[in-house]
């Protein structure tokens, strides 16, 4: 973190002539600031064990590339799964594991909840002045996780290099949209499902049917797992808006299970509204651990 | 032998504690034995037999797959032995003063945990997939009790694997990064996500051969009585998995005895 | 003996200011299905003030309610009934706001990073507490020469000793400069140098300061040297507050007269005392009355070769005072 002294100082804040636009553009932006600091602070802690970091970074790499063998070796034997080439299935996988890669790198941790409120250090996080669910997701930031994103990044090229689309400045702002939509998702199901854990103790497993559930149900075109659970994911758990309907956008396919085209543009609706879903799981979350005090 | 009994049920009322946790852990382990059978199915209803398996075939494995998750902990990509912690802390050396063998004690342990894992966590997931999925159950007292023998086989190399994976903390400052190989990379060579079978052969026939395949891929041919098994049936994968937990156990044992001389030494 | 608490009528608004504050927990018992509820009171009817400046001593057997009472405090807990106020903030409700102007300190739990130099953990204090450069610099600078962590400054945490890692966690604690200072066991499984350290430095930040301390110990050691004004919690109600002094007067802990006489011989009968202990030459005399008039009578009957009037001390009377409480139906805490 070279740049320390160029950057304004937080406490310097702006000062009553300063207008309140800034000011509200400073506290909308300091949760985010507060996060890189505490991330940037793990990241050196992790940095610590150079040889760990290594393996972990590489085993999180081998873990992707051998899912991706699994995706090849699966359609190498189908042929084709409902209409997708390999190539399609492969930017499905990709698509999917680069969200919850991200997702999982900037909120994955919120996973340990239980393990805070346990050890008690969640109420140290309280007594600081910042918000805690962005403690909580900063906690134990570890640059590892670039191991799945970037494996999972150079898949989408490459597929999306060989899948049969016509390319346009509209349909690369529309993915690039669609795949921030896709990680905003991942991350309001990751404290969503975090935020059982406020109310169940060692409910931490089941949280994982749903985020790594999720991931590992969006890897594979989802029409192939039949009409109700894709309607499931659609409407109840809205999964499908990861992969399977920015995959159908960017092939520009009709939805095999002739479901509503409309969808497919719906994602960032869908993400803004799961993300506020989440700040009020969370809100409630918290407000019941410190009525409760378990 | 008394010694190891009690540590045993230690090991098993231990985990009988935590009963939120084993309800998460079948929901979990089904959801991902559903979706990886969903896509299987979706695989073999476009071509219905690849190298001697077909969907029912295929369907089972995953869902042994997923029974014997608690029993080998294939999955664990942190460590899921407490002796890994021990020696980060250095705690390890109260441990070795008992008039017990190191490996022998966490082994009877590890034994009680995997007995409450196999019948609260695998026993019923595997239910779960009976019930959603056309899955092959044993038929007949004696393929039950072989099979059994191999669920106990891959027990021990699960421990045996996870054990040698922990006196690591002896010669590395910290051993998480071979705990997330182990995890990320197990699973896959073992035949969990995709049974060995749908492999191209040579890489197939390799991995099949190896202990991770003794934790999934063996004991679900075993089950579903293949006789392309090493060997050419039930016997066979029972012989080749004994191997490799004879191989593992001795190889703990040996490192065992440098590392703690190695530890001794150390403190003086 | 809430009539004990003290309401002064100093100038300036209180730094913490409690009104029949109450916290009760709903524990779920027994097996699933059969889980039967029951309501237990960890804290009642607390009132109590602490005016800017004061050091207060908060004392009281594990789980009488001593930590509910500070996460209230904190911001931490919501209470079931009454008020707090603290640094004229309602702690609850504005947590966050109220996070700026008090500092914390768990004895038993760092808030440092582990692998990393205690350096890098007081620099992420001054950005999360938006503290400003040269503020931070020179308010380092002082703690810095106060708590001498110039040596272990660039030394992983994970390799401190615990008194140089207590005495970290109370700089991150101060480096923003709260007004109220609130330490968990501050001196817990410490050496007699770093407990000694921390306690000069805790008073001479209150004098200089003018911090406002409140402090939850086992430790008598602490309160003795530390606490011009002790508050002891049992059962979940303050049944003792004011001056240490006052503690000793208020409960009738008798002072001990140890008497060495010339040789062994039977106890000592005198009026006014009773001997509770005889140990060859040595006596031991609870005292019920004036002390000189039982001294006069003693050394007049006895050939006395020495003589030690002892105060009782404070472990004692506090330990009475908690077998004095009232017993408290359902009261406890998780």
């Amino acid at each position: 973190m070279a740049d320390t002294h160029r950057r304004i100082v937080p406490g310097d804040e702006p000062g009553e002539g300063d207008g309140g636009a800034r000011l509200a553009v400073t506290k909308l932006l300091r949760p985010f600031l507060d996060y890189r600091r505490l991330a940037w602070l793990w990241v050196r802690a992790a940095a610590q064990y150079p040889l760990s970091l290594a393996l972990m970074s590489l085993a999180v790499t081998t873990g992707v590339l051998t899912q991706v063998g699994a995706v090849v070796i699966v359609f190498g034997h189908a042929g084709t799964l409902a209409g997708f080439t390999v190539y399609e299935g492969l930017l499905v996988f990709a698509l999917a594991s680069s969200a919850f890669g991200i997702a999982d790198m900037f909120a994955g941790s919120v996973e340990r909840l239980g393990h805070h409120v346990r050890t008690g250090s969640f109420d140290a996080m309280l007594i600081r002045p910042v918000s805690p669910l962005v403690q909580v997701a900063a906690d134990e930031f570890s640059p590892r996780r670039l191991g799945k994103v970037v494996p999972a990044l150079v898949v989408l090229g490459i597929a999306l290099v060989n899948v049969d689309v016509e390319w346009s400045y509209l349909k690369m702002a529309l993915l690039a949209l669609t795949m921030l939509s896709g990680v905003l998702i991942c991350s309001a199901i990751w404290v969503i499902s975090a935020c059982v854990q406020f109310f169940v103790a060692g409910a931490r497993e089941a949280a994982n049917s749903l985020t790594y559930g999720g991931q590992a149900l969006t890897e594979y075109p989802i029409a192939i797992y039949g009409e109700e659970i894709v309607r499931s994911v659609t409407y109840v758990v809205p999964l499908a808006f990861v992969s399977w309907q920015p995959a159908l956008l960017v092939l520009d396919r009709p939805d095999p299970l002739g479901m509503p085209e409309y969808l497919r543009h719906t994602g960032p609706a869908v993400a803004v509204l799961l993300c506020a879903c989440a700040a009020l799981v969370w809100r409630t979350g918290l407000r019941h651990y410190r009525s409760t005090g378990s | 032998m008394r010694v190891h009994f009690a540590v045993y049920a230690r090991g098993l009322r231990r985990h009988s504690t935590y009963r939120a946790a084993t309800v998460a852990g079948v929901l979990t382990n089904s959801v991902f034995g559903a979706i990886n059978a969903m896509v299987l199915l979706a695989v073999f209803a476009a071509r219905p037999r690849i190298n001697g398996y077909d969907a029912t075939d295929a369907v089972t494995q995953v869902f042994v797959g997923q029974m014997l998750i608690t029993v080998t902990m294939i999955i664990s990509i942190a460590p899921s032995l407490d002796l890994a912690e021990r020696i980060r802390t250095g705690e390890i050396a109260s441990d070795l003063l008992r008039p017990v063998s190191l490996q022998g004690w966490w082994l009877a342990q590890d034994l009680g945990r995997a007995t409450f894992g196999l019948v609260f966590r695998g026993l019923p997931t595997f239910l779960v997939g009976v019930v959603l999925f056309d899955v092959v159950i044993p038929d007949g007292v004696g393929r039950s009790l072989v099979f059994l023998a191999s669920v106990f086989l891959a027990a021990l190399i699960g421990f045996a694997l996870r054990y040698l994976y922990s006196l690591c903390g002896f010669w590395m400052l910290d051993s998480r990064g071979v705990w997330a190989i182990n995890g990320l990379v197990g699973p896959v060579i073992a035949g969990m996500l995709l049974p060995l079978a749908l492999f191209p052969p040579t890489i197939g026939d390799m991995l099949r051969l190896l202990p991770w395949a003794c934790m999934v891929q063996i004991p679900a041919e075993i089950l579903l009585g293949k006789d392309d098994l090493p060997g050419g049936g039930a016997l066979g994968g029972l012989a080749l998995q004994g191997l490799w937990a004879a191989v593992l156990l001795g190889a703990g044992t040996y490192l065992t005895s440098v590392a703690t001389r190695r530890a001794v030494i150390q403190g003086g | 003996m809430t009539s004990n608490a003290i309401i002064r009528t100093d100038p300036g608004e209180p730094i913490i200011e409690v009104v029949d504050l109450g916290r009760d927990f709903v524990l779920s018992e027994g097996p699933f299905l059969r889980r039967t509820r029951r309501t237990v009171t960890a804290v009642r009817d607390l009132t109590f003030t602490v005016r800017p400046g004061e050091i207060v001593g908060c004392l009281g057997p594990n789980g009488a309610g001593k930590s509910s009472t500070m996460k209230m405090l904190t911001g931490i807990l919501t209470p079931t009934s009454g008020r707090a106020r603290v640094a004229g903030m309602e702690p609850a409700r504005q947590r966050t706001r109220l996070a700026r102007e008090i500092g914390v300190v768990f004895g038993q739990r760092t808030t440092l990073w582990w692998d990393l130099p205690l350096r890098d953990s007081l620099a992420l204090t001054r950005h999360l507490y938006r503290v400003p450069g040269r503020a931070h610099a020179e308010r380092l600078a002082e703690l810095t020469e106060l708590l001498e962590l110039g040596p272990f400054l660039d030394t992983p945490v994970r390799q401190l000793s615990l008194g140089q890692r207590m005495r970290g966690d109370i700089t991150a604690a101060l480096l923003h400069a709260p007004r109220l200072l609130v330490l968990d066991e501050p001196t817990i499984g410490l050496d007699v140098v770093s407990k000694s350290t921390i306690r000069d430095f805790l008073l001479r930040t209150n004098s200089e300061r003018g911090t406002t301390i409140l402090i939850t110990t086992h430790d008598l050691g602490d309160v003795e040297r530390l606490c011009e004004r002790v508050m002891v919690i049992d059962h979940g109600r303050l049944v003792f507050d004011g001056a240490l002094p006052r503690l000793r007067a208020a409960v009738p802990t008798p002072r001990m007269l140890v008497v060495d006489l010339a040789s062994a011989s039977g106890e000592i009968e005198v009026t006014g005392a009773r001997t509770v202990r005889v140990e060859g030459p040595r006596q031991w005399l609870e005292l019920r009355d004036n002390p000189a008039r039982v001294i006069a009578e003693v050394t007049r009957e006895h050939e006395v070769v020495d003589l030690t009037l002892r105060e009782p001390d404070i472990e004692a009377v506090v330990s009475s005072l908690y077998r004095g409480a009232d017993p408290v139906e359902e009261a406890g805490s998780r």
